[in-house]
């Protein structure tokens, strides 16, 4: 089937392969993953795809730069331990990427043979290879001897654990610092079990641990040891700052501290990192409500709607300022979401929420809005119509309006410059900071973005951090 | 990780426990707090330092068995780890020379007082402390408490020990009889912290309360633990936990509290259970 002298007029002919998935109705009653994978037939037919371009432009629109068509030919080739060495040479976390990177604006946006057709389906092959080789585990890769360089990561998410994989296998010696109980970041707290099973997050972060990355849990930068002490008492010669965009923001209208109102880190946080939905098996308990207002439409709005939909609500209703057409979640997420029964009510932005005499939320006030000329973002400006407010009963209300820094991990920091909206100042393709010997890279320096662009930012630092460890790194010119 | 090298009955409810962790102790300043969790599957718990030793890398514990986490928590021995324990978090208390200070202490809220009190007489102030419980045996740290105090005045709510009277009293007379005071910190429980706010409120010298709101992370990101502070919405995790007591919406903190009520009733009960079971020669995977 997927014989090589296969002409390319054969291929282009062979339809996209279909992702499985749990049925609609089974998986609101449930955390298992959506997506299931492709089967191993499947699999190579979609490689057949791939035309195996000379100058692949998909390689172009992937951030941290995979050689796609390369390790689609050795998966064609049913050369599965090859196409792993050729994804995992690019790419620390490829079954992570496989499932959550948004590849319809990325590789497959630029895929030739989506010109005329639908484009090769890259995430649901690296997907498929990546799990592949979690099921077929293999001794990691020989390391360079080491080069005595201690190097700190601060943040145990993607930015942070591709950096430090890197610069692993660049010969330095790395510890990564984490905050939390658990290594991951945004992997493990953010993102739902039901999109990303967390066994994937520990076998990826396993494998980091492999190539020799030490990783300090529960430990705060900032606060259990600041910057400056980690590079002039702890004996680190260079830092890499993968803190993310941790902290929530609020609406700051009436009411947003009635009991029933929470953000949606603290809400996915719950249910993902601590387990909520075992409540009481795990400890940590969630109260979700009978109608449920998720405020926002990014990947965080669609895991929180999703996952309130299983704890048991009735409803769930998406609260959008802007229109269908602007949405930024993932295409897929929101028909995920769509399929699960999601009620999305856009041009509608809440003023006030309500509560009762204890202190719970009871409802929500609304106006609904226009779209008026485009912003600073290039989207089109939502604007109140006035007089046309109305009521939600809601008993429950998530706020997914995006996240910013968390300025914890500045104190004493001297010479690191942020701009006003609390991202650092970094160069774009070094990650060079304005303070010596300290890089930074992903939602710290964007504000919050894609898992992918994070990774891509670590990758590139963790680059530049090597050419300065071995003194080819030149001025610094933060 | 971090072992608990020490362990005290206080009163029977109340446990101390010093435990091993380096890198807090060596930063640990009065006022600040940790997130511990006692197992795997165990919820993030914010508990105030309430003693410290940077020589031998260690930080004491108190708490009061109040749901099923701080009730496993007090079935721990020396030996056993706690899964992990982080910090030290939170804003530190602002010692300094103020003159005469005066320090109220209720419940289990006289541990993380003493740091606080030992620190402010450490930087020169006349310590007055009042510390009070509902009933003798709930009382603990009297002599600890005598020892950085240059006044100290014990009272229970039944009279079962030392005045009988709620803390506010002692607080509502020194403020009436005129004695100049520079500045008061009250912790308790929210509803004695809202009471002693109300009492000095008139008095104008400013008061510190310590605030126990349920939090998650303890480092920002959540917004578990928010309450309305002079009308802005502030994080206890990071803006506090000490914040001005006049200035905090008490009720809204104390309907905070109560989120999660059914929930903690439901898993003590089925601790209890389990307890029963275990103890009757059951089932060991408690």
């Amino acid at each position: 089937m997927s014989d090589r002298s296969m002409p390319q007029a054969e291929r282009i002919k062979i339809p996209r392969q279909p992702m499985p998935t749990q049925d609609p109705q089974v998986r609101v009653h449930n955390f298992h993953e959506v997506a299931l994978g492709l089967a191993e037939e499947a699999a190579l037919l979609e490689a057949s795809r791939c035309l195996q371009c000379k100058k692949p432009r998909c390689v172009e629109g992937c951030p941290v730069g995979v050689n796609i068509p390369a390790f689609i030919e050795r998966l064609r080739e049913k050369d599965l331990p090859g196409a792993v060495r050729s994804l995992k040479g690019d790419n620390n976390l490829p079954a992570i990427c496989g499932r959550v990177c948004p590849q319809e604006t990325q590789c497959e946006a630029m895929c030739v043979v989506g010109k005329k057709g639908e484009p090769v389906a890259i995430g649901r092959l690296e997907r498929y290879v990546a799990d592949w080789d979690l099921a077929h585990p293999s001794p990691p890769p020989p390391l360079p001897p080491s080069s005595g360089k201690r190097v700190a990561v601060i943040g145990c998410g993607p930015a942070g654990l591709t950096c430090a994989g890197d610069l692993a296998r660049y010969g330095h010696q790395v510890t990564i610092f984490e905050s939390l109980h658990a290594p991951g970041g945004v992997l493990i707290y953010g993102i739902p079990e039901f999109r990303l099973p967390k066994r994937i997050v520990h076998a990826e972060v396993d494998y980091v641990r492999s190539l020799g990355v030490e990783i300090r849990l529960d430990t705060v930068i900032g606060k259990t040891y600041t910057l400056d002490e980690l590079l002039n008492e702890q004996g680190y010669e260079a830092v890499f700052l993968g803190t993310g965009a941790g902290l929530p923001m609020f609406m700051h209208i009436p009411g947003e501290n009635y009991n029933g109102v929470l953000s949606a880190n603290e809400f996915l946080t719950r249910v993902n990192l601590m387990k909520a939905y075992l409540f009481p098996e795990w400890d940590t308990p969630v109260k979700v409500g009978r109608k449920v207002a998720v405020v926002g439409a990014g990947n965080v709005a669609m895991d929180a709607s999703r996952c309130a939909l299983r704890l048991g609500a009735d409803q769930v209703h998406i609260v959008y300022r802007r229109s269908a057409a602007e949405v930024p979640a993932r295409a897929e997420e929101v028909h995920h979401a769509e399929e699960e029964g999601i009620l999305f009510d856009f041009l509608t932005n809440p003023v006030e929420i309500y509560g009762d005499e204890k202190g719970w939320v009871r409802g929500m006030r609304c106006i609904r809005m226009k779209l008026g000329e485009p912003d600073a973002s290039g989207r089109r400006r939502p604007l109140p119509i006035e007089g046309s407010e109305f009521d939600m009963e809601v008993d429950m209300v998530i706020m997914a309006l995006g996240t910013q820094p968390n300025p914890l991990v500045f104190t004493e920091s001297g010479g690191l410059e942020r701009t006003r909206h609390g991202t650092v100042v970094a160069d774009e393709q070094t990650g060079r900071t304005t303070k010596e010997r300290v890089w930074a890279g992903g939602d710290i320096v964007t504000g919050a973005a894609t898992v992918i662009s994070a990774m891509g930012a670590g990758k590139r630092a963790a680059a530049d951090m090597d050419r300065f460890l071995r003194g080819e790194g030149g001025a610094w010119a933060g | 990780m971090y072992e608990i090298l020490k362990r005290e009955d206080l009163a029977p409810v109340t446990k101390l426990f010093v435990v091993q962790a380096p890198a807090v102790a060596r930063k640990a300043r009065a006022g600040q707090f940790v997130i511990v969790r006692i197992h795997q599957e165990g919820e993030r718990v914010p508990l105030t330092i309430a003693d410290d030793d940077r020589q031998q890398g260690t930080i004491t514990l108190v708490f009061q068995e109040v749901g099923k986490t701080t009730m496993q928590m007090g079935t721990l021995q020396p030996g056993d780890h706690l899964a992990s324990l982080t910090g030290p978090l939170g804003r530190p208390s602002e010692i300094r020379l103020y003159g005469t200070v005066l320090c109220v202490g209720g419940g289990v809220g006289i541990a993380p007082l003493y740091p606080i009190a030992r620190d402010l007489k450490a930087a020169g102030n006349t310590v007055i402390s009042i510390i009070g419980a509902r009933t003798r045996e709930l009382l603990f740290w009297e002599e600890k408490m005598r020892s950085v105090s240059d006044e100290l005045i014990v009272c229970t709510d039944d009279g079962s020990y030392g005045r009988k009277a709620l803390v506010t009293l002692p607080l509502k007379e020194l403020l009436e009889a005129g004695r100049a005071i520079d500045r008061i910190w009250a912790i308790g429980p929210a509803i004695m912290m809202k009471f002693c706010a109300l009492t000095a409120r008139s008095s104008g010298v400013p008061m510190e309360v310590s605030l126990n709101s349920i939090m998650v992370d303890g480092t920002g990101m959540c917004g578990a633990c928010r309450v309305e502070v002079g009308g802005q919405t502030r994080f206890v995790c990071v803006d506090g936990p000490e914040f001005d007591g006049y200035q905090v919406d008490w009720d809204q903190l104390l309907a905070r509290q109560r989120i999660y009520l059914d929930q903690e009733k439901l898993a003590v009960e089925r601790w209890q259970q389990q307890c029963r079971h275990s103890s009757q020669g059951g089932d060991e995977d408690v």
